[in-house]
């Protein structure tokens, strides 16, 4: 059983033999939380899910990013985060790349959107990205929005049933990023309700009863349409 | 005569009694993190931005984050107009607020990057940098930054040769002795200790006594503010 609990920086979350996960600290056997969030107590160990921060990539992320600048070897892009993610050229061309051969703005111009995954970043280097693998490649259409990274979870919910519910309700297509930027494509009606959703659930992500706030939303609509 | 008869100081208050404080938390929207404090007449604005990118480049660290903190006093929040260019005194408490903060961040977290953290006054009163460090710690727990306590301070000190606490202005100027004190309440650490007058051993020992109960009372105001926010007040603070 998993036991939740609100925290701030500083609380005690609980004392025992427990690992501290993401976001705690452990001194002795007292475990304390590092952000503002909602504390998980289960399975052996604590985690703290933080309701705000901006966005720290990770190995694995996948992100939407915009080209921002084009080097001989590498495409720079905006990730929405303090470091910039580098695609090489090497990873999209190959091996045999070679500087005279291609033209890299001839690929990705600047201003291009991206799908990538960030395949590594540690504290001495800035995060190099890969578009290679399923889905991943530059975005063609769709209006971008930005939300708090740390609302990503809840808007990809158990399993992605959030994500998939929003699609199957506006028939749109949604591209989220793990760095908070997302893009909506669909029709003009779906891509506007795409986003209200979408920031219902960012207000409103520590709430419990969210996914029935969705559903509210989306049954309200239902009705309206039937009036027409 | 700045405590009467009866013990009660120029603002009404009695010797252990902390001026009235409002928090307010995320009221900026282009900062990561923000908080509006009132202490008294202090009104004071917090904006922390970051963690982001280090401008100019050199002055970035391997290992960690830079925190650069700016205190800075508006020209309308005296009674006579300030010099907004930063002052001596201003370059000194954004030094001392700085290292005050700084033990309660895991900058190691942040390695390459840089976190602002701006405090502006808008109304001052005595006691700002004390008001200043409340407020900034809120503010970067808003800005979500990871962080091993919040720093809750006061400052207490020496008037008409009584200990008193949360000095204002004229306290500050006439008393005999003026002690902020910063603390991490959970882990009863102090980030922050200035001291300047004479106090006995004794007075010394009440007065930072006085300093350490009444941080407690701020921290929980602290957490309001902060649950305020993040949790809607749906849940009372523990």
């Amino acid at each position: 059983m998993v036991k939740r609990k609100y925290v701030v920086p500083g609380d005690l979350i609980v004392e025992g033999d427990l690992r501290a996960s993401t976001n705690t600290f452990k001194t002795g056997n007292r475990i304390y939380s590092l952000r503002v969030g909602l504390a998980e107590i289960g399975n052996g160990s604590v985690r703290v899910i933080p309701l705000s921060g901006t966005y720290i990539p990770r190995v694995g992320d996948v992100v939407v990013g915009e080209v921002i600048d084009i080097s001989a070897f590498a495409w720079q892009l905006d990730i929405n985060s303090c470091f910039y993610g580098y695609l090489t050229a090497q990873s999209v061309f190959g091996r045999g790349y070679s500087p005279s051969k291609y033209n890299l703005s001839n690929k990705f111009k600047i201003g291009d959107l991206l799908l990538a995954k960030i395949q590594s970043f540690d504290r001495t280097r800035d995060p190099m990205l890969s578009i290679s693998g399923p889905g991943l490649g530059p975005i063609e259409r769709g209006v971008v929005i930005k939300v708090n990274a740390m609302k990503v979870p809840r808007l990809i919910g158990k399993k992605g049933s959030m994500i998939r519910l929003i699609e199957s309700a506006t028939k749109c297509k949604v591209i989220l990023g793990q760095n908070g930027v997302i893009v909506v494509s669909g029709e003009p009606d779906g891509v506007s309700k795409a986003i209200e959703i979408i920031r219902l659930v960012e207000s409103k992500a520590h709430l419990a009863e969210l996914n029935r706030m969705v559903k509210e939303l989306i049954d309200s609509w239902g009705v309206r349409d039937a009036d027409r | 005569m700045l405590i009467d008869e009866k013990g009660i100081r120029t603002d009404g208050r009695k010797w252990n009694e902390l001026r009235p404080i409002k928090m307010e938390v995320g009221v900026l929207k282009n900062a990561d993190g923000s908080c509006y404090i009132e202490f008294g007449k202090n009104k004071i604005m917090v904006a922390v931005y970051g963690p982001k990118e280090v401008h100019p480049r050199h002055m970035a660290l391997s290992d960690r984050c830079l925190l650069r903190c700016r205190y800075h006093m508006s020209p309308f929040s005296t009674t006579t107009r300030k010099n907004p260019a930063p002052s001596r005194r201003e370059i000194e408490i954004s030094k001392v607020l700085r290292e005050a903060l700084e033990p309660s961040l895991i900058l190691e977290d942040y390695p390459r990057t840089a976190i602002d953290v701006f405090v502006e006054i808008l109304q001052s009163d005595g006691g700002s940098r004390c008001a200043g460090i409340t407020a900034a710690s809120v503010a970067l727990a808003d800005a979500g930054i990871n962080m091993r306590d919040l720093v809750s301070a006061v400052a207490v000190g020496k008037v008409d040769g009584k200990i008193v606490l949360d000095l204002n202005d004229v306290e500050d100027k006439e008393g005999e002795a003026d002690m902020p004190v910063a603390i991490m309440p959970n882990l009863n650490r102090v980030t922050l200790f200035q001291f300047e007058g004479i106090l006995t051993k004794e007075e010394f020992e009440k007065a930072y006594e006085l300093a350490l109960k009444s941080v407690k009372k701020i921290y929980k105001i602290q957490r309001e503010a902060l649950y305020e926010k993040y949790f809607e007040g749906e849940v009372k603070v523990e």
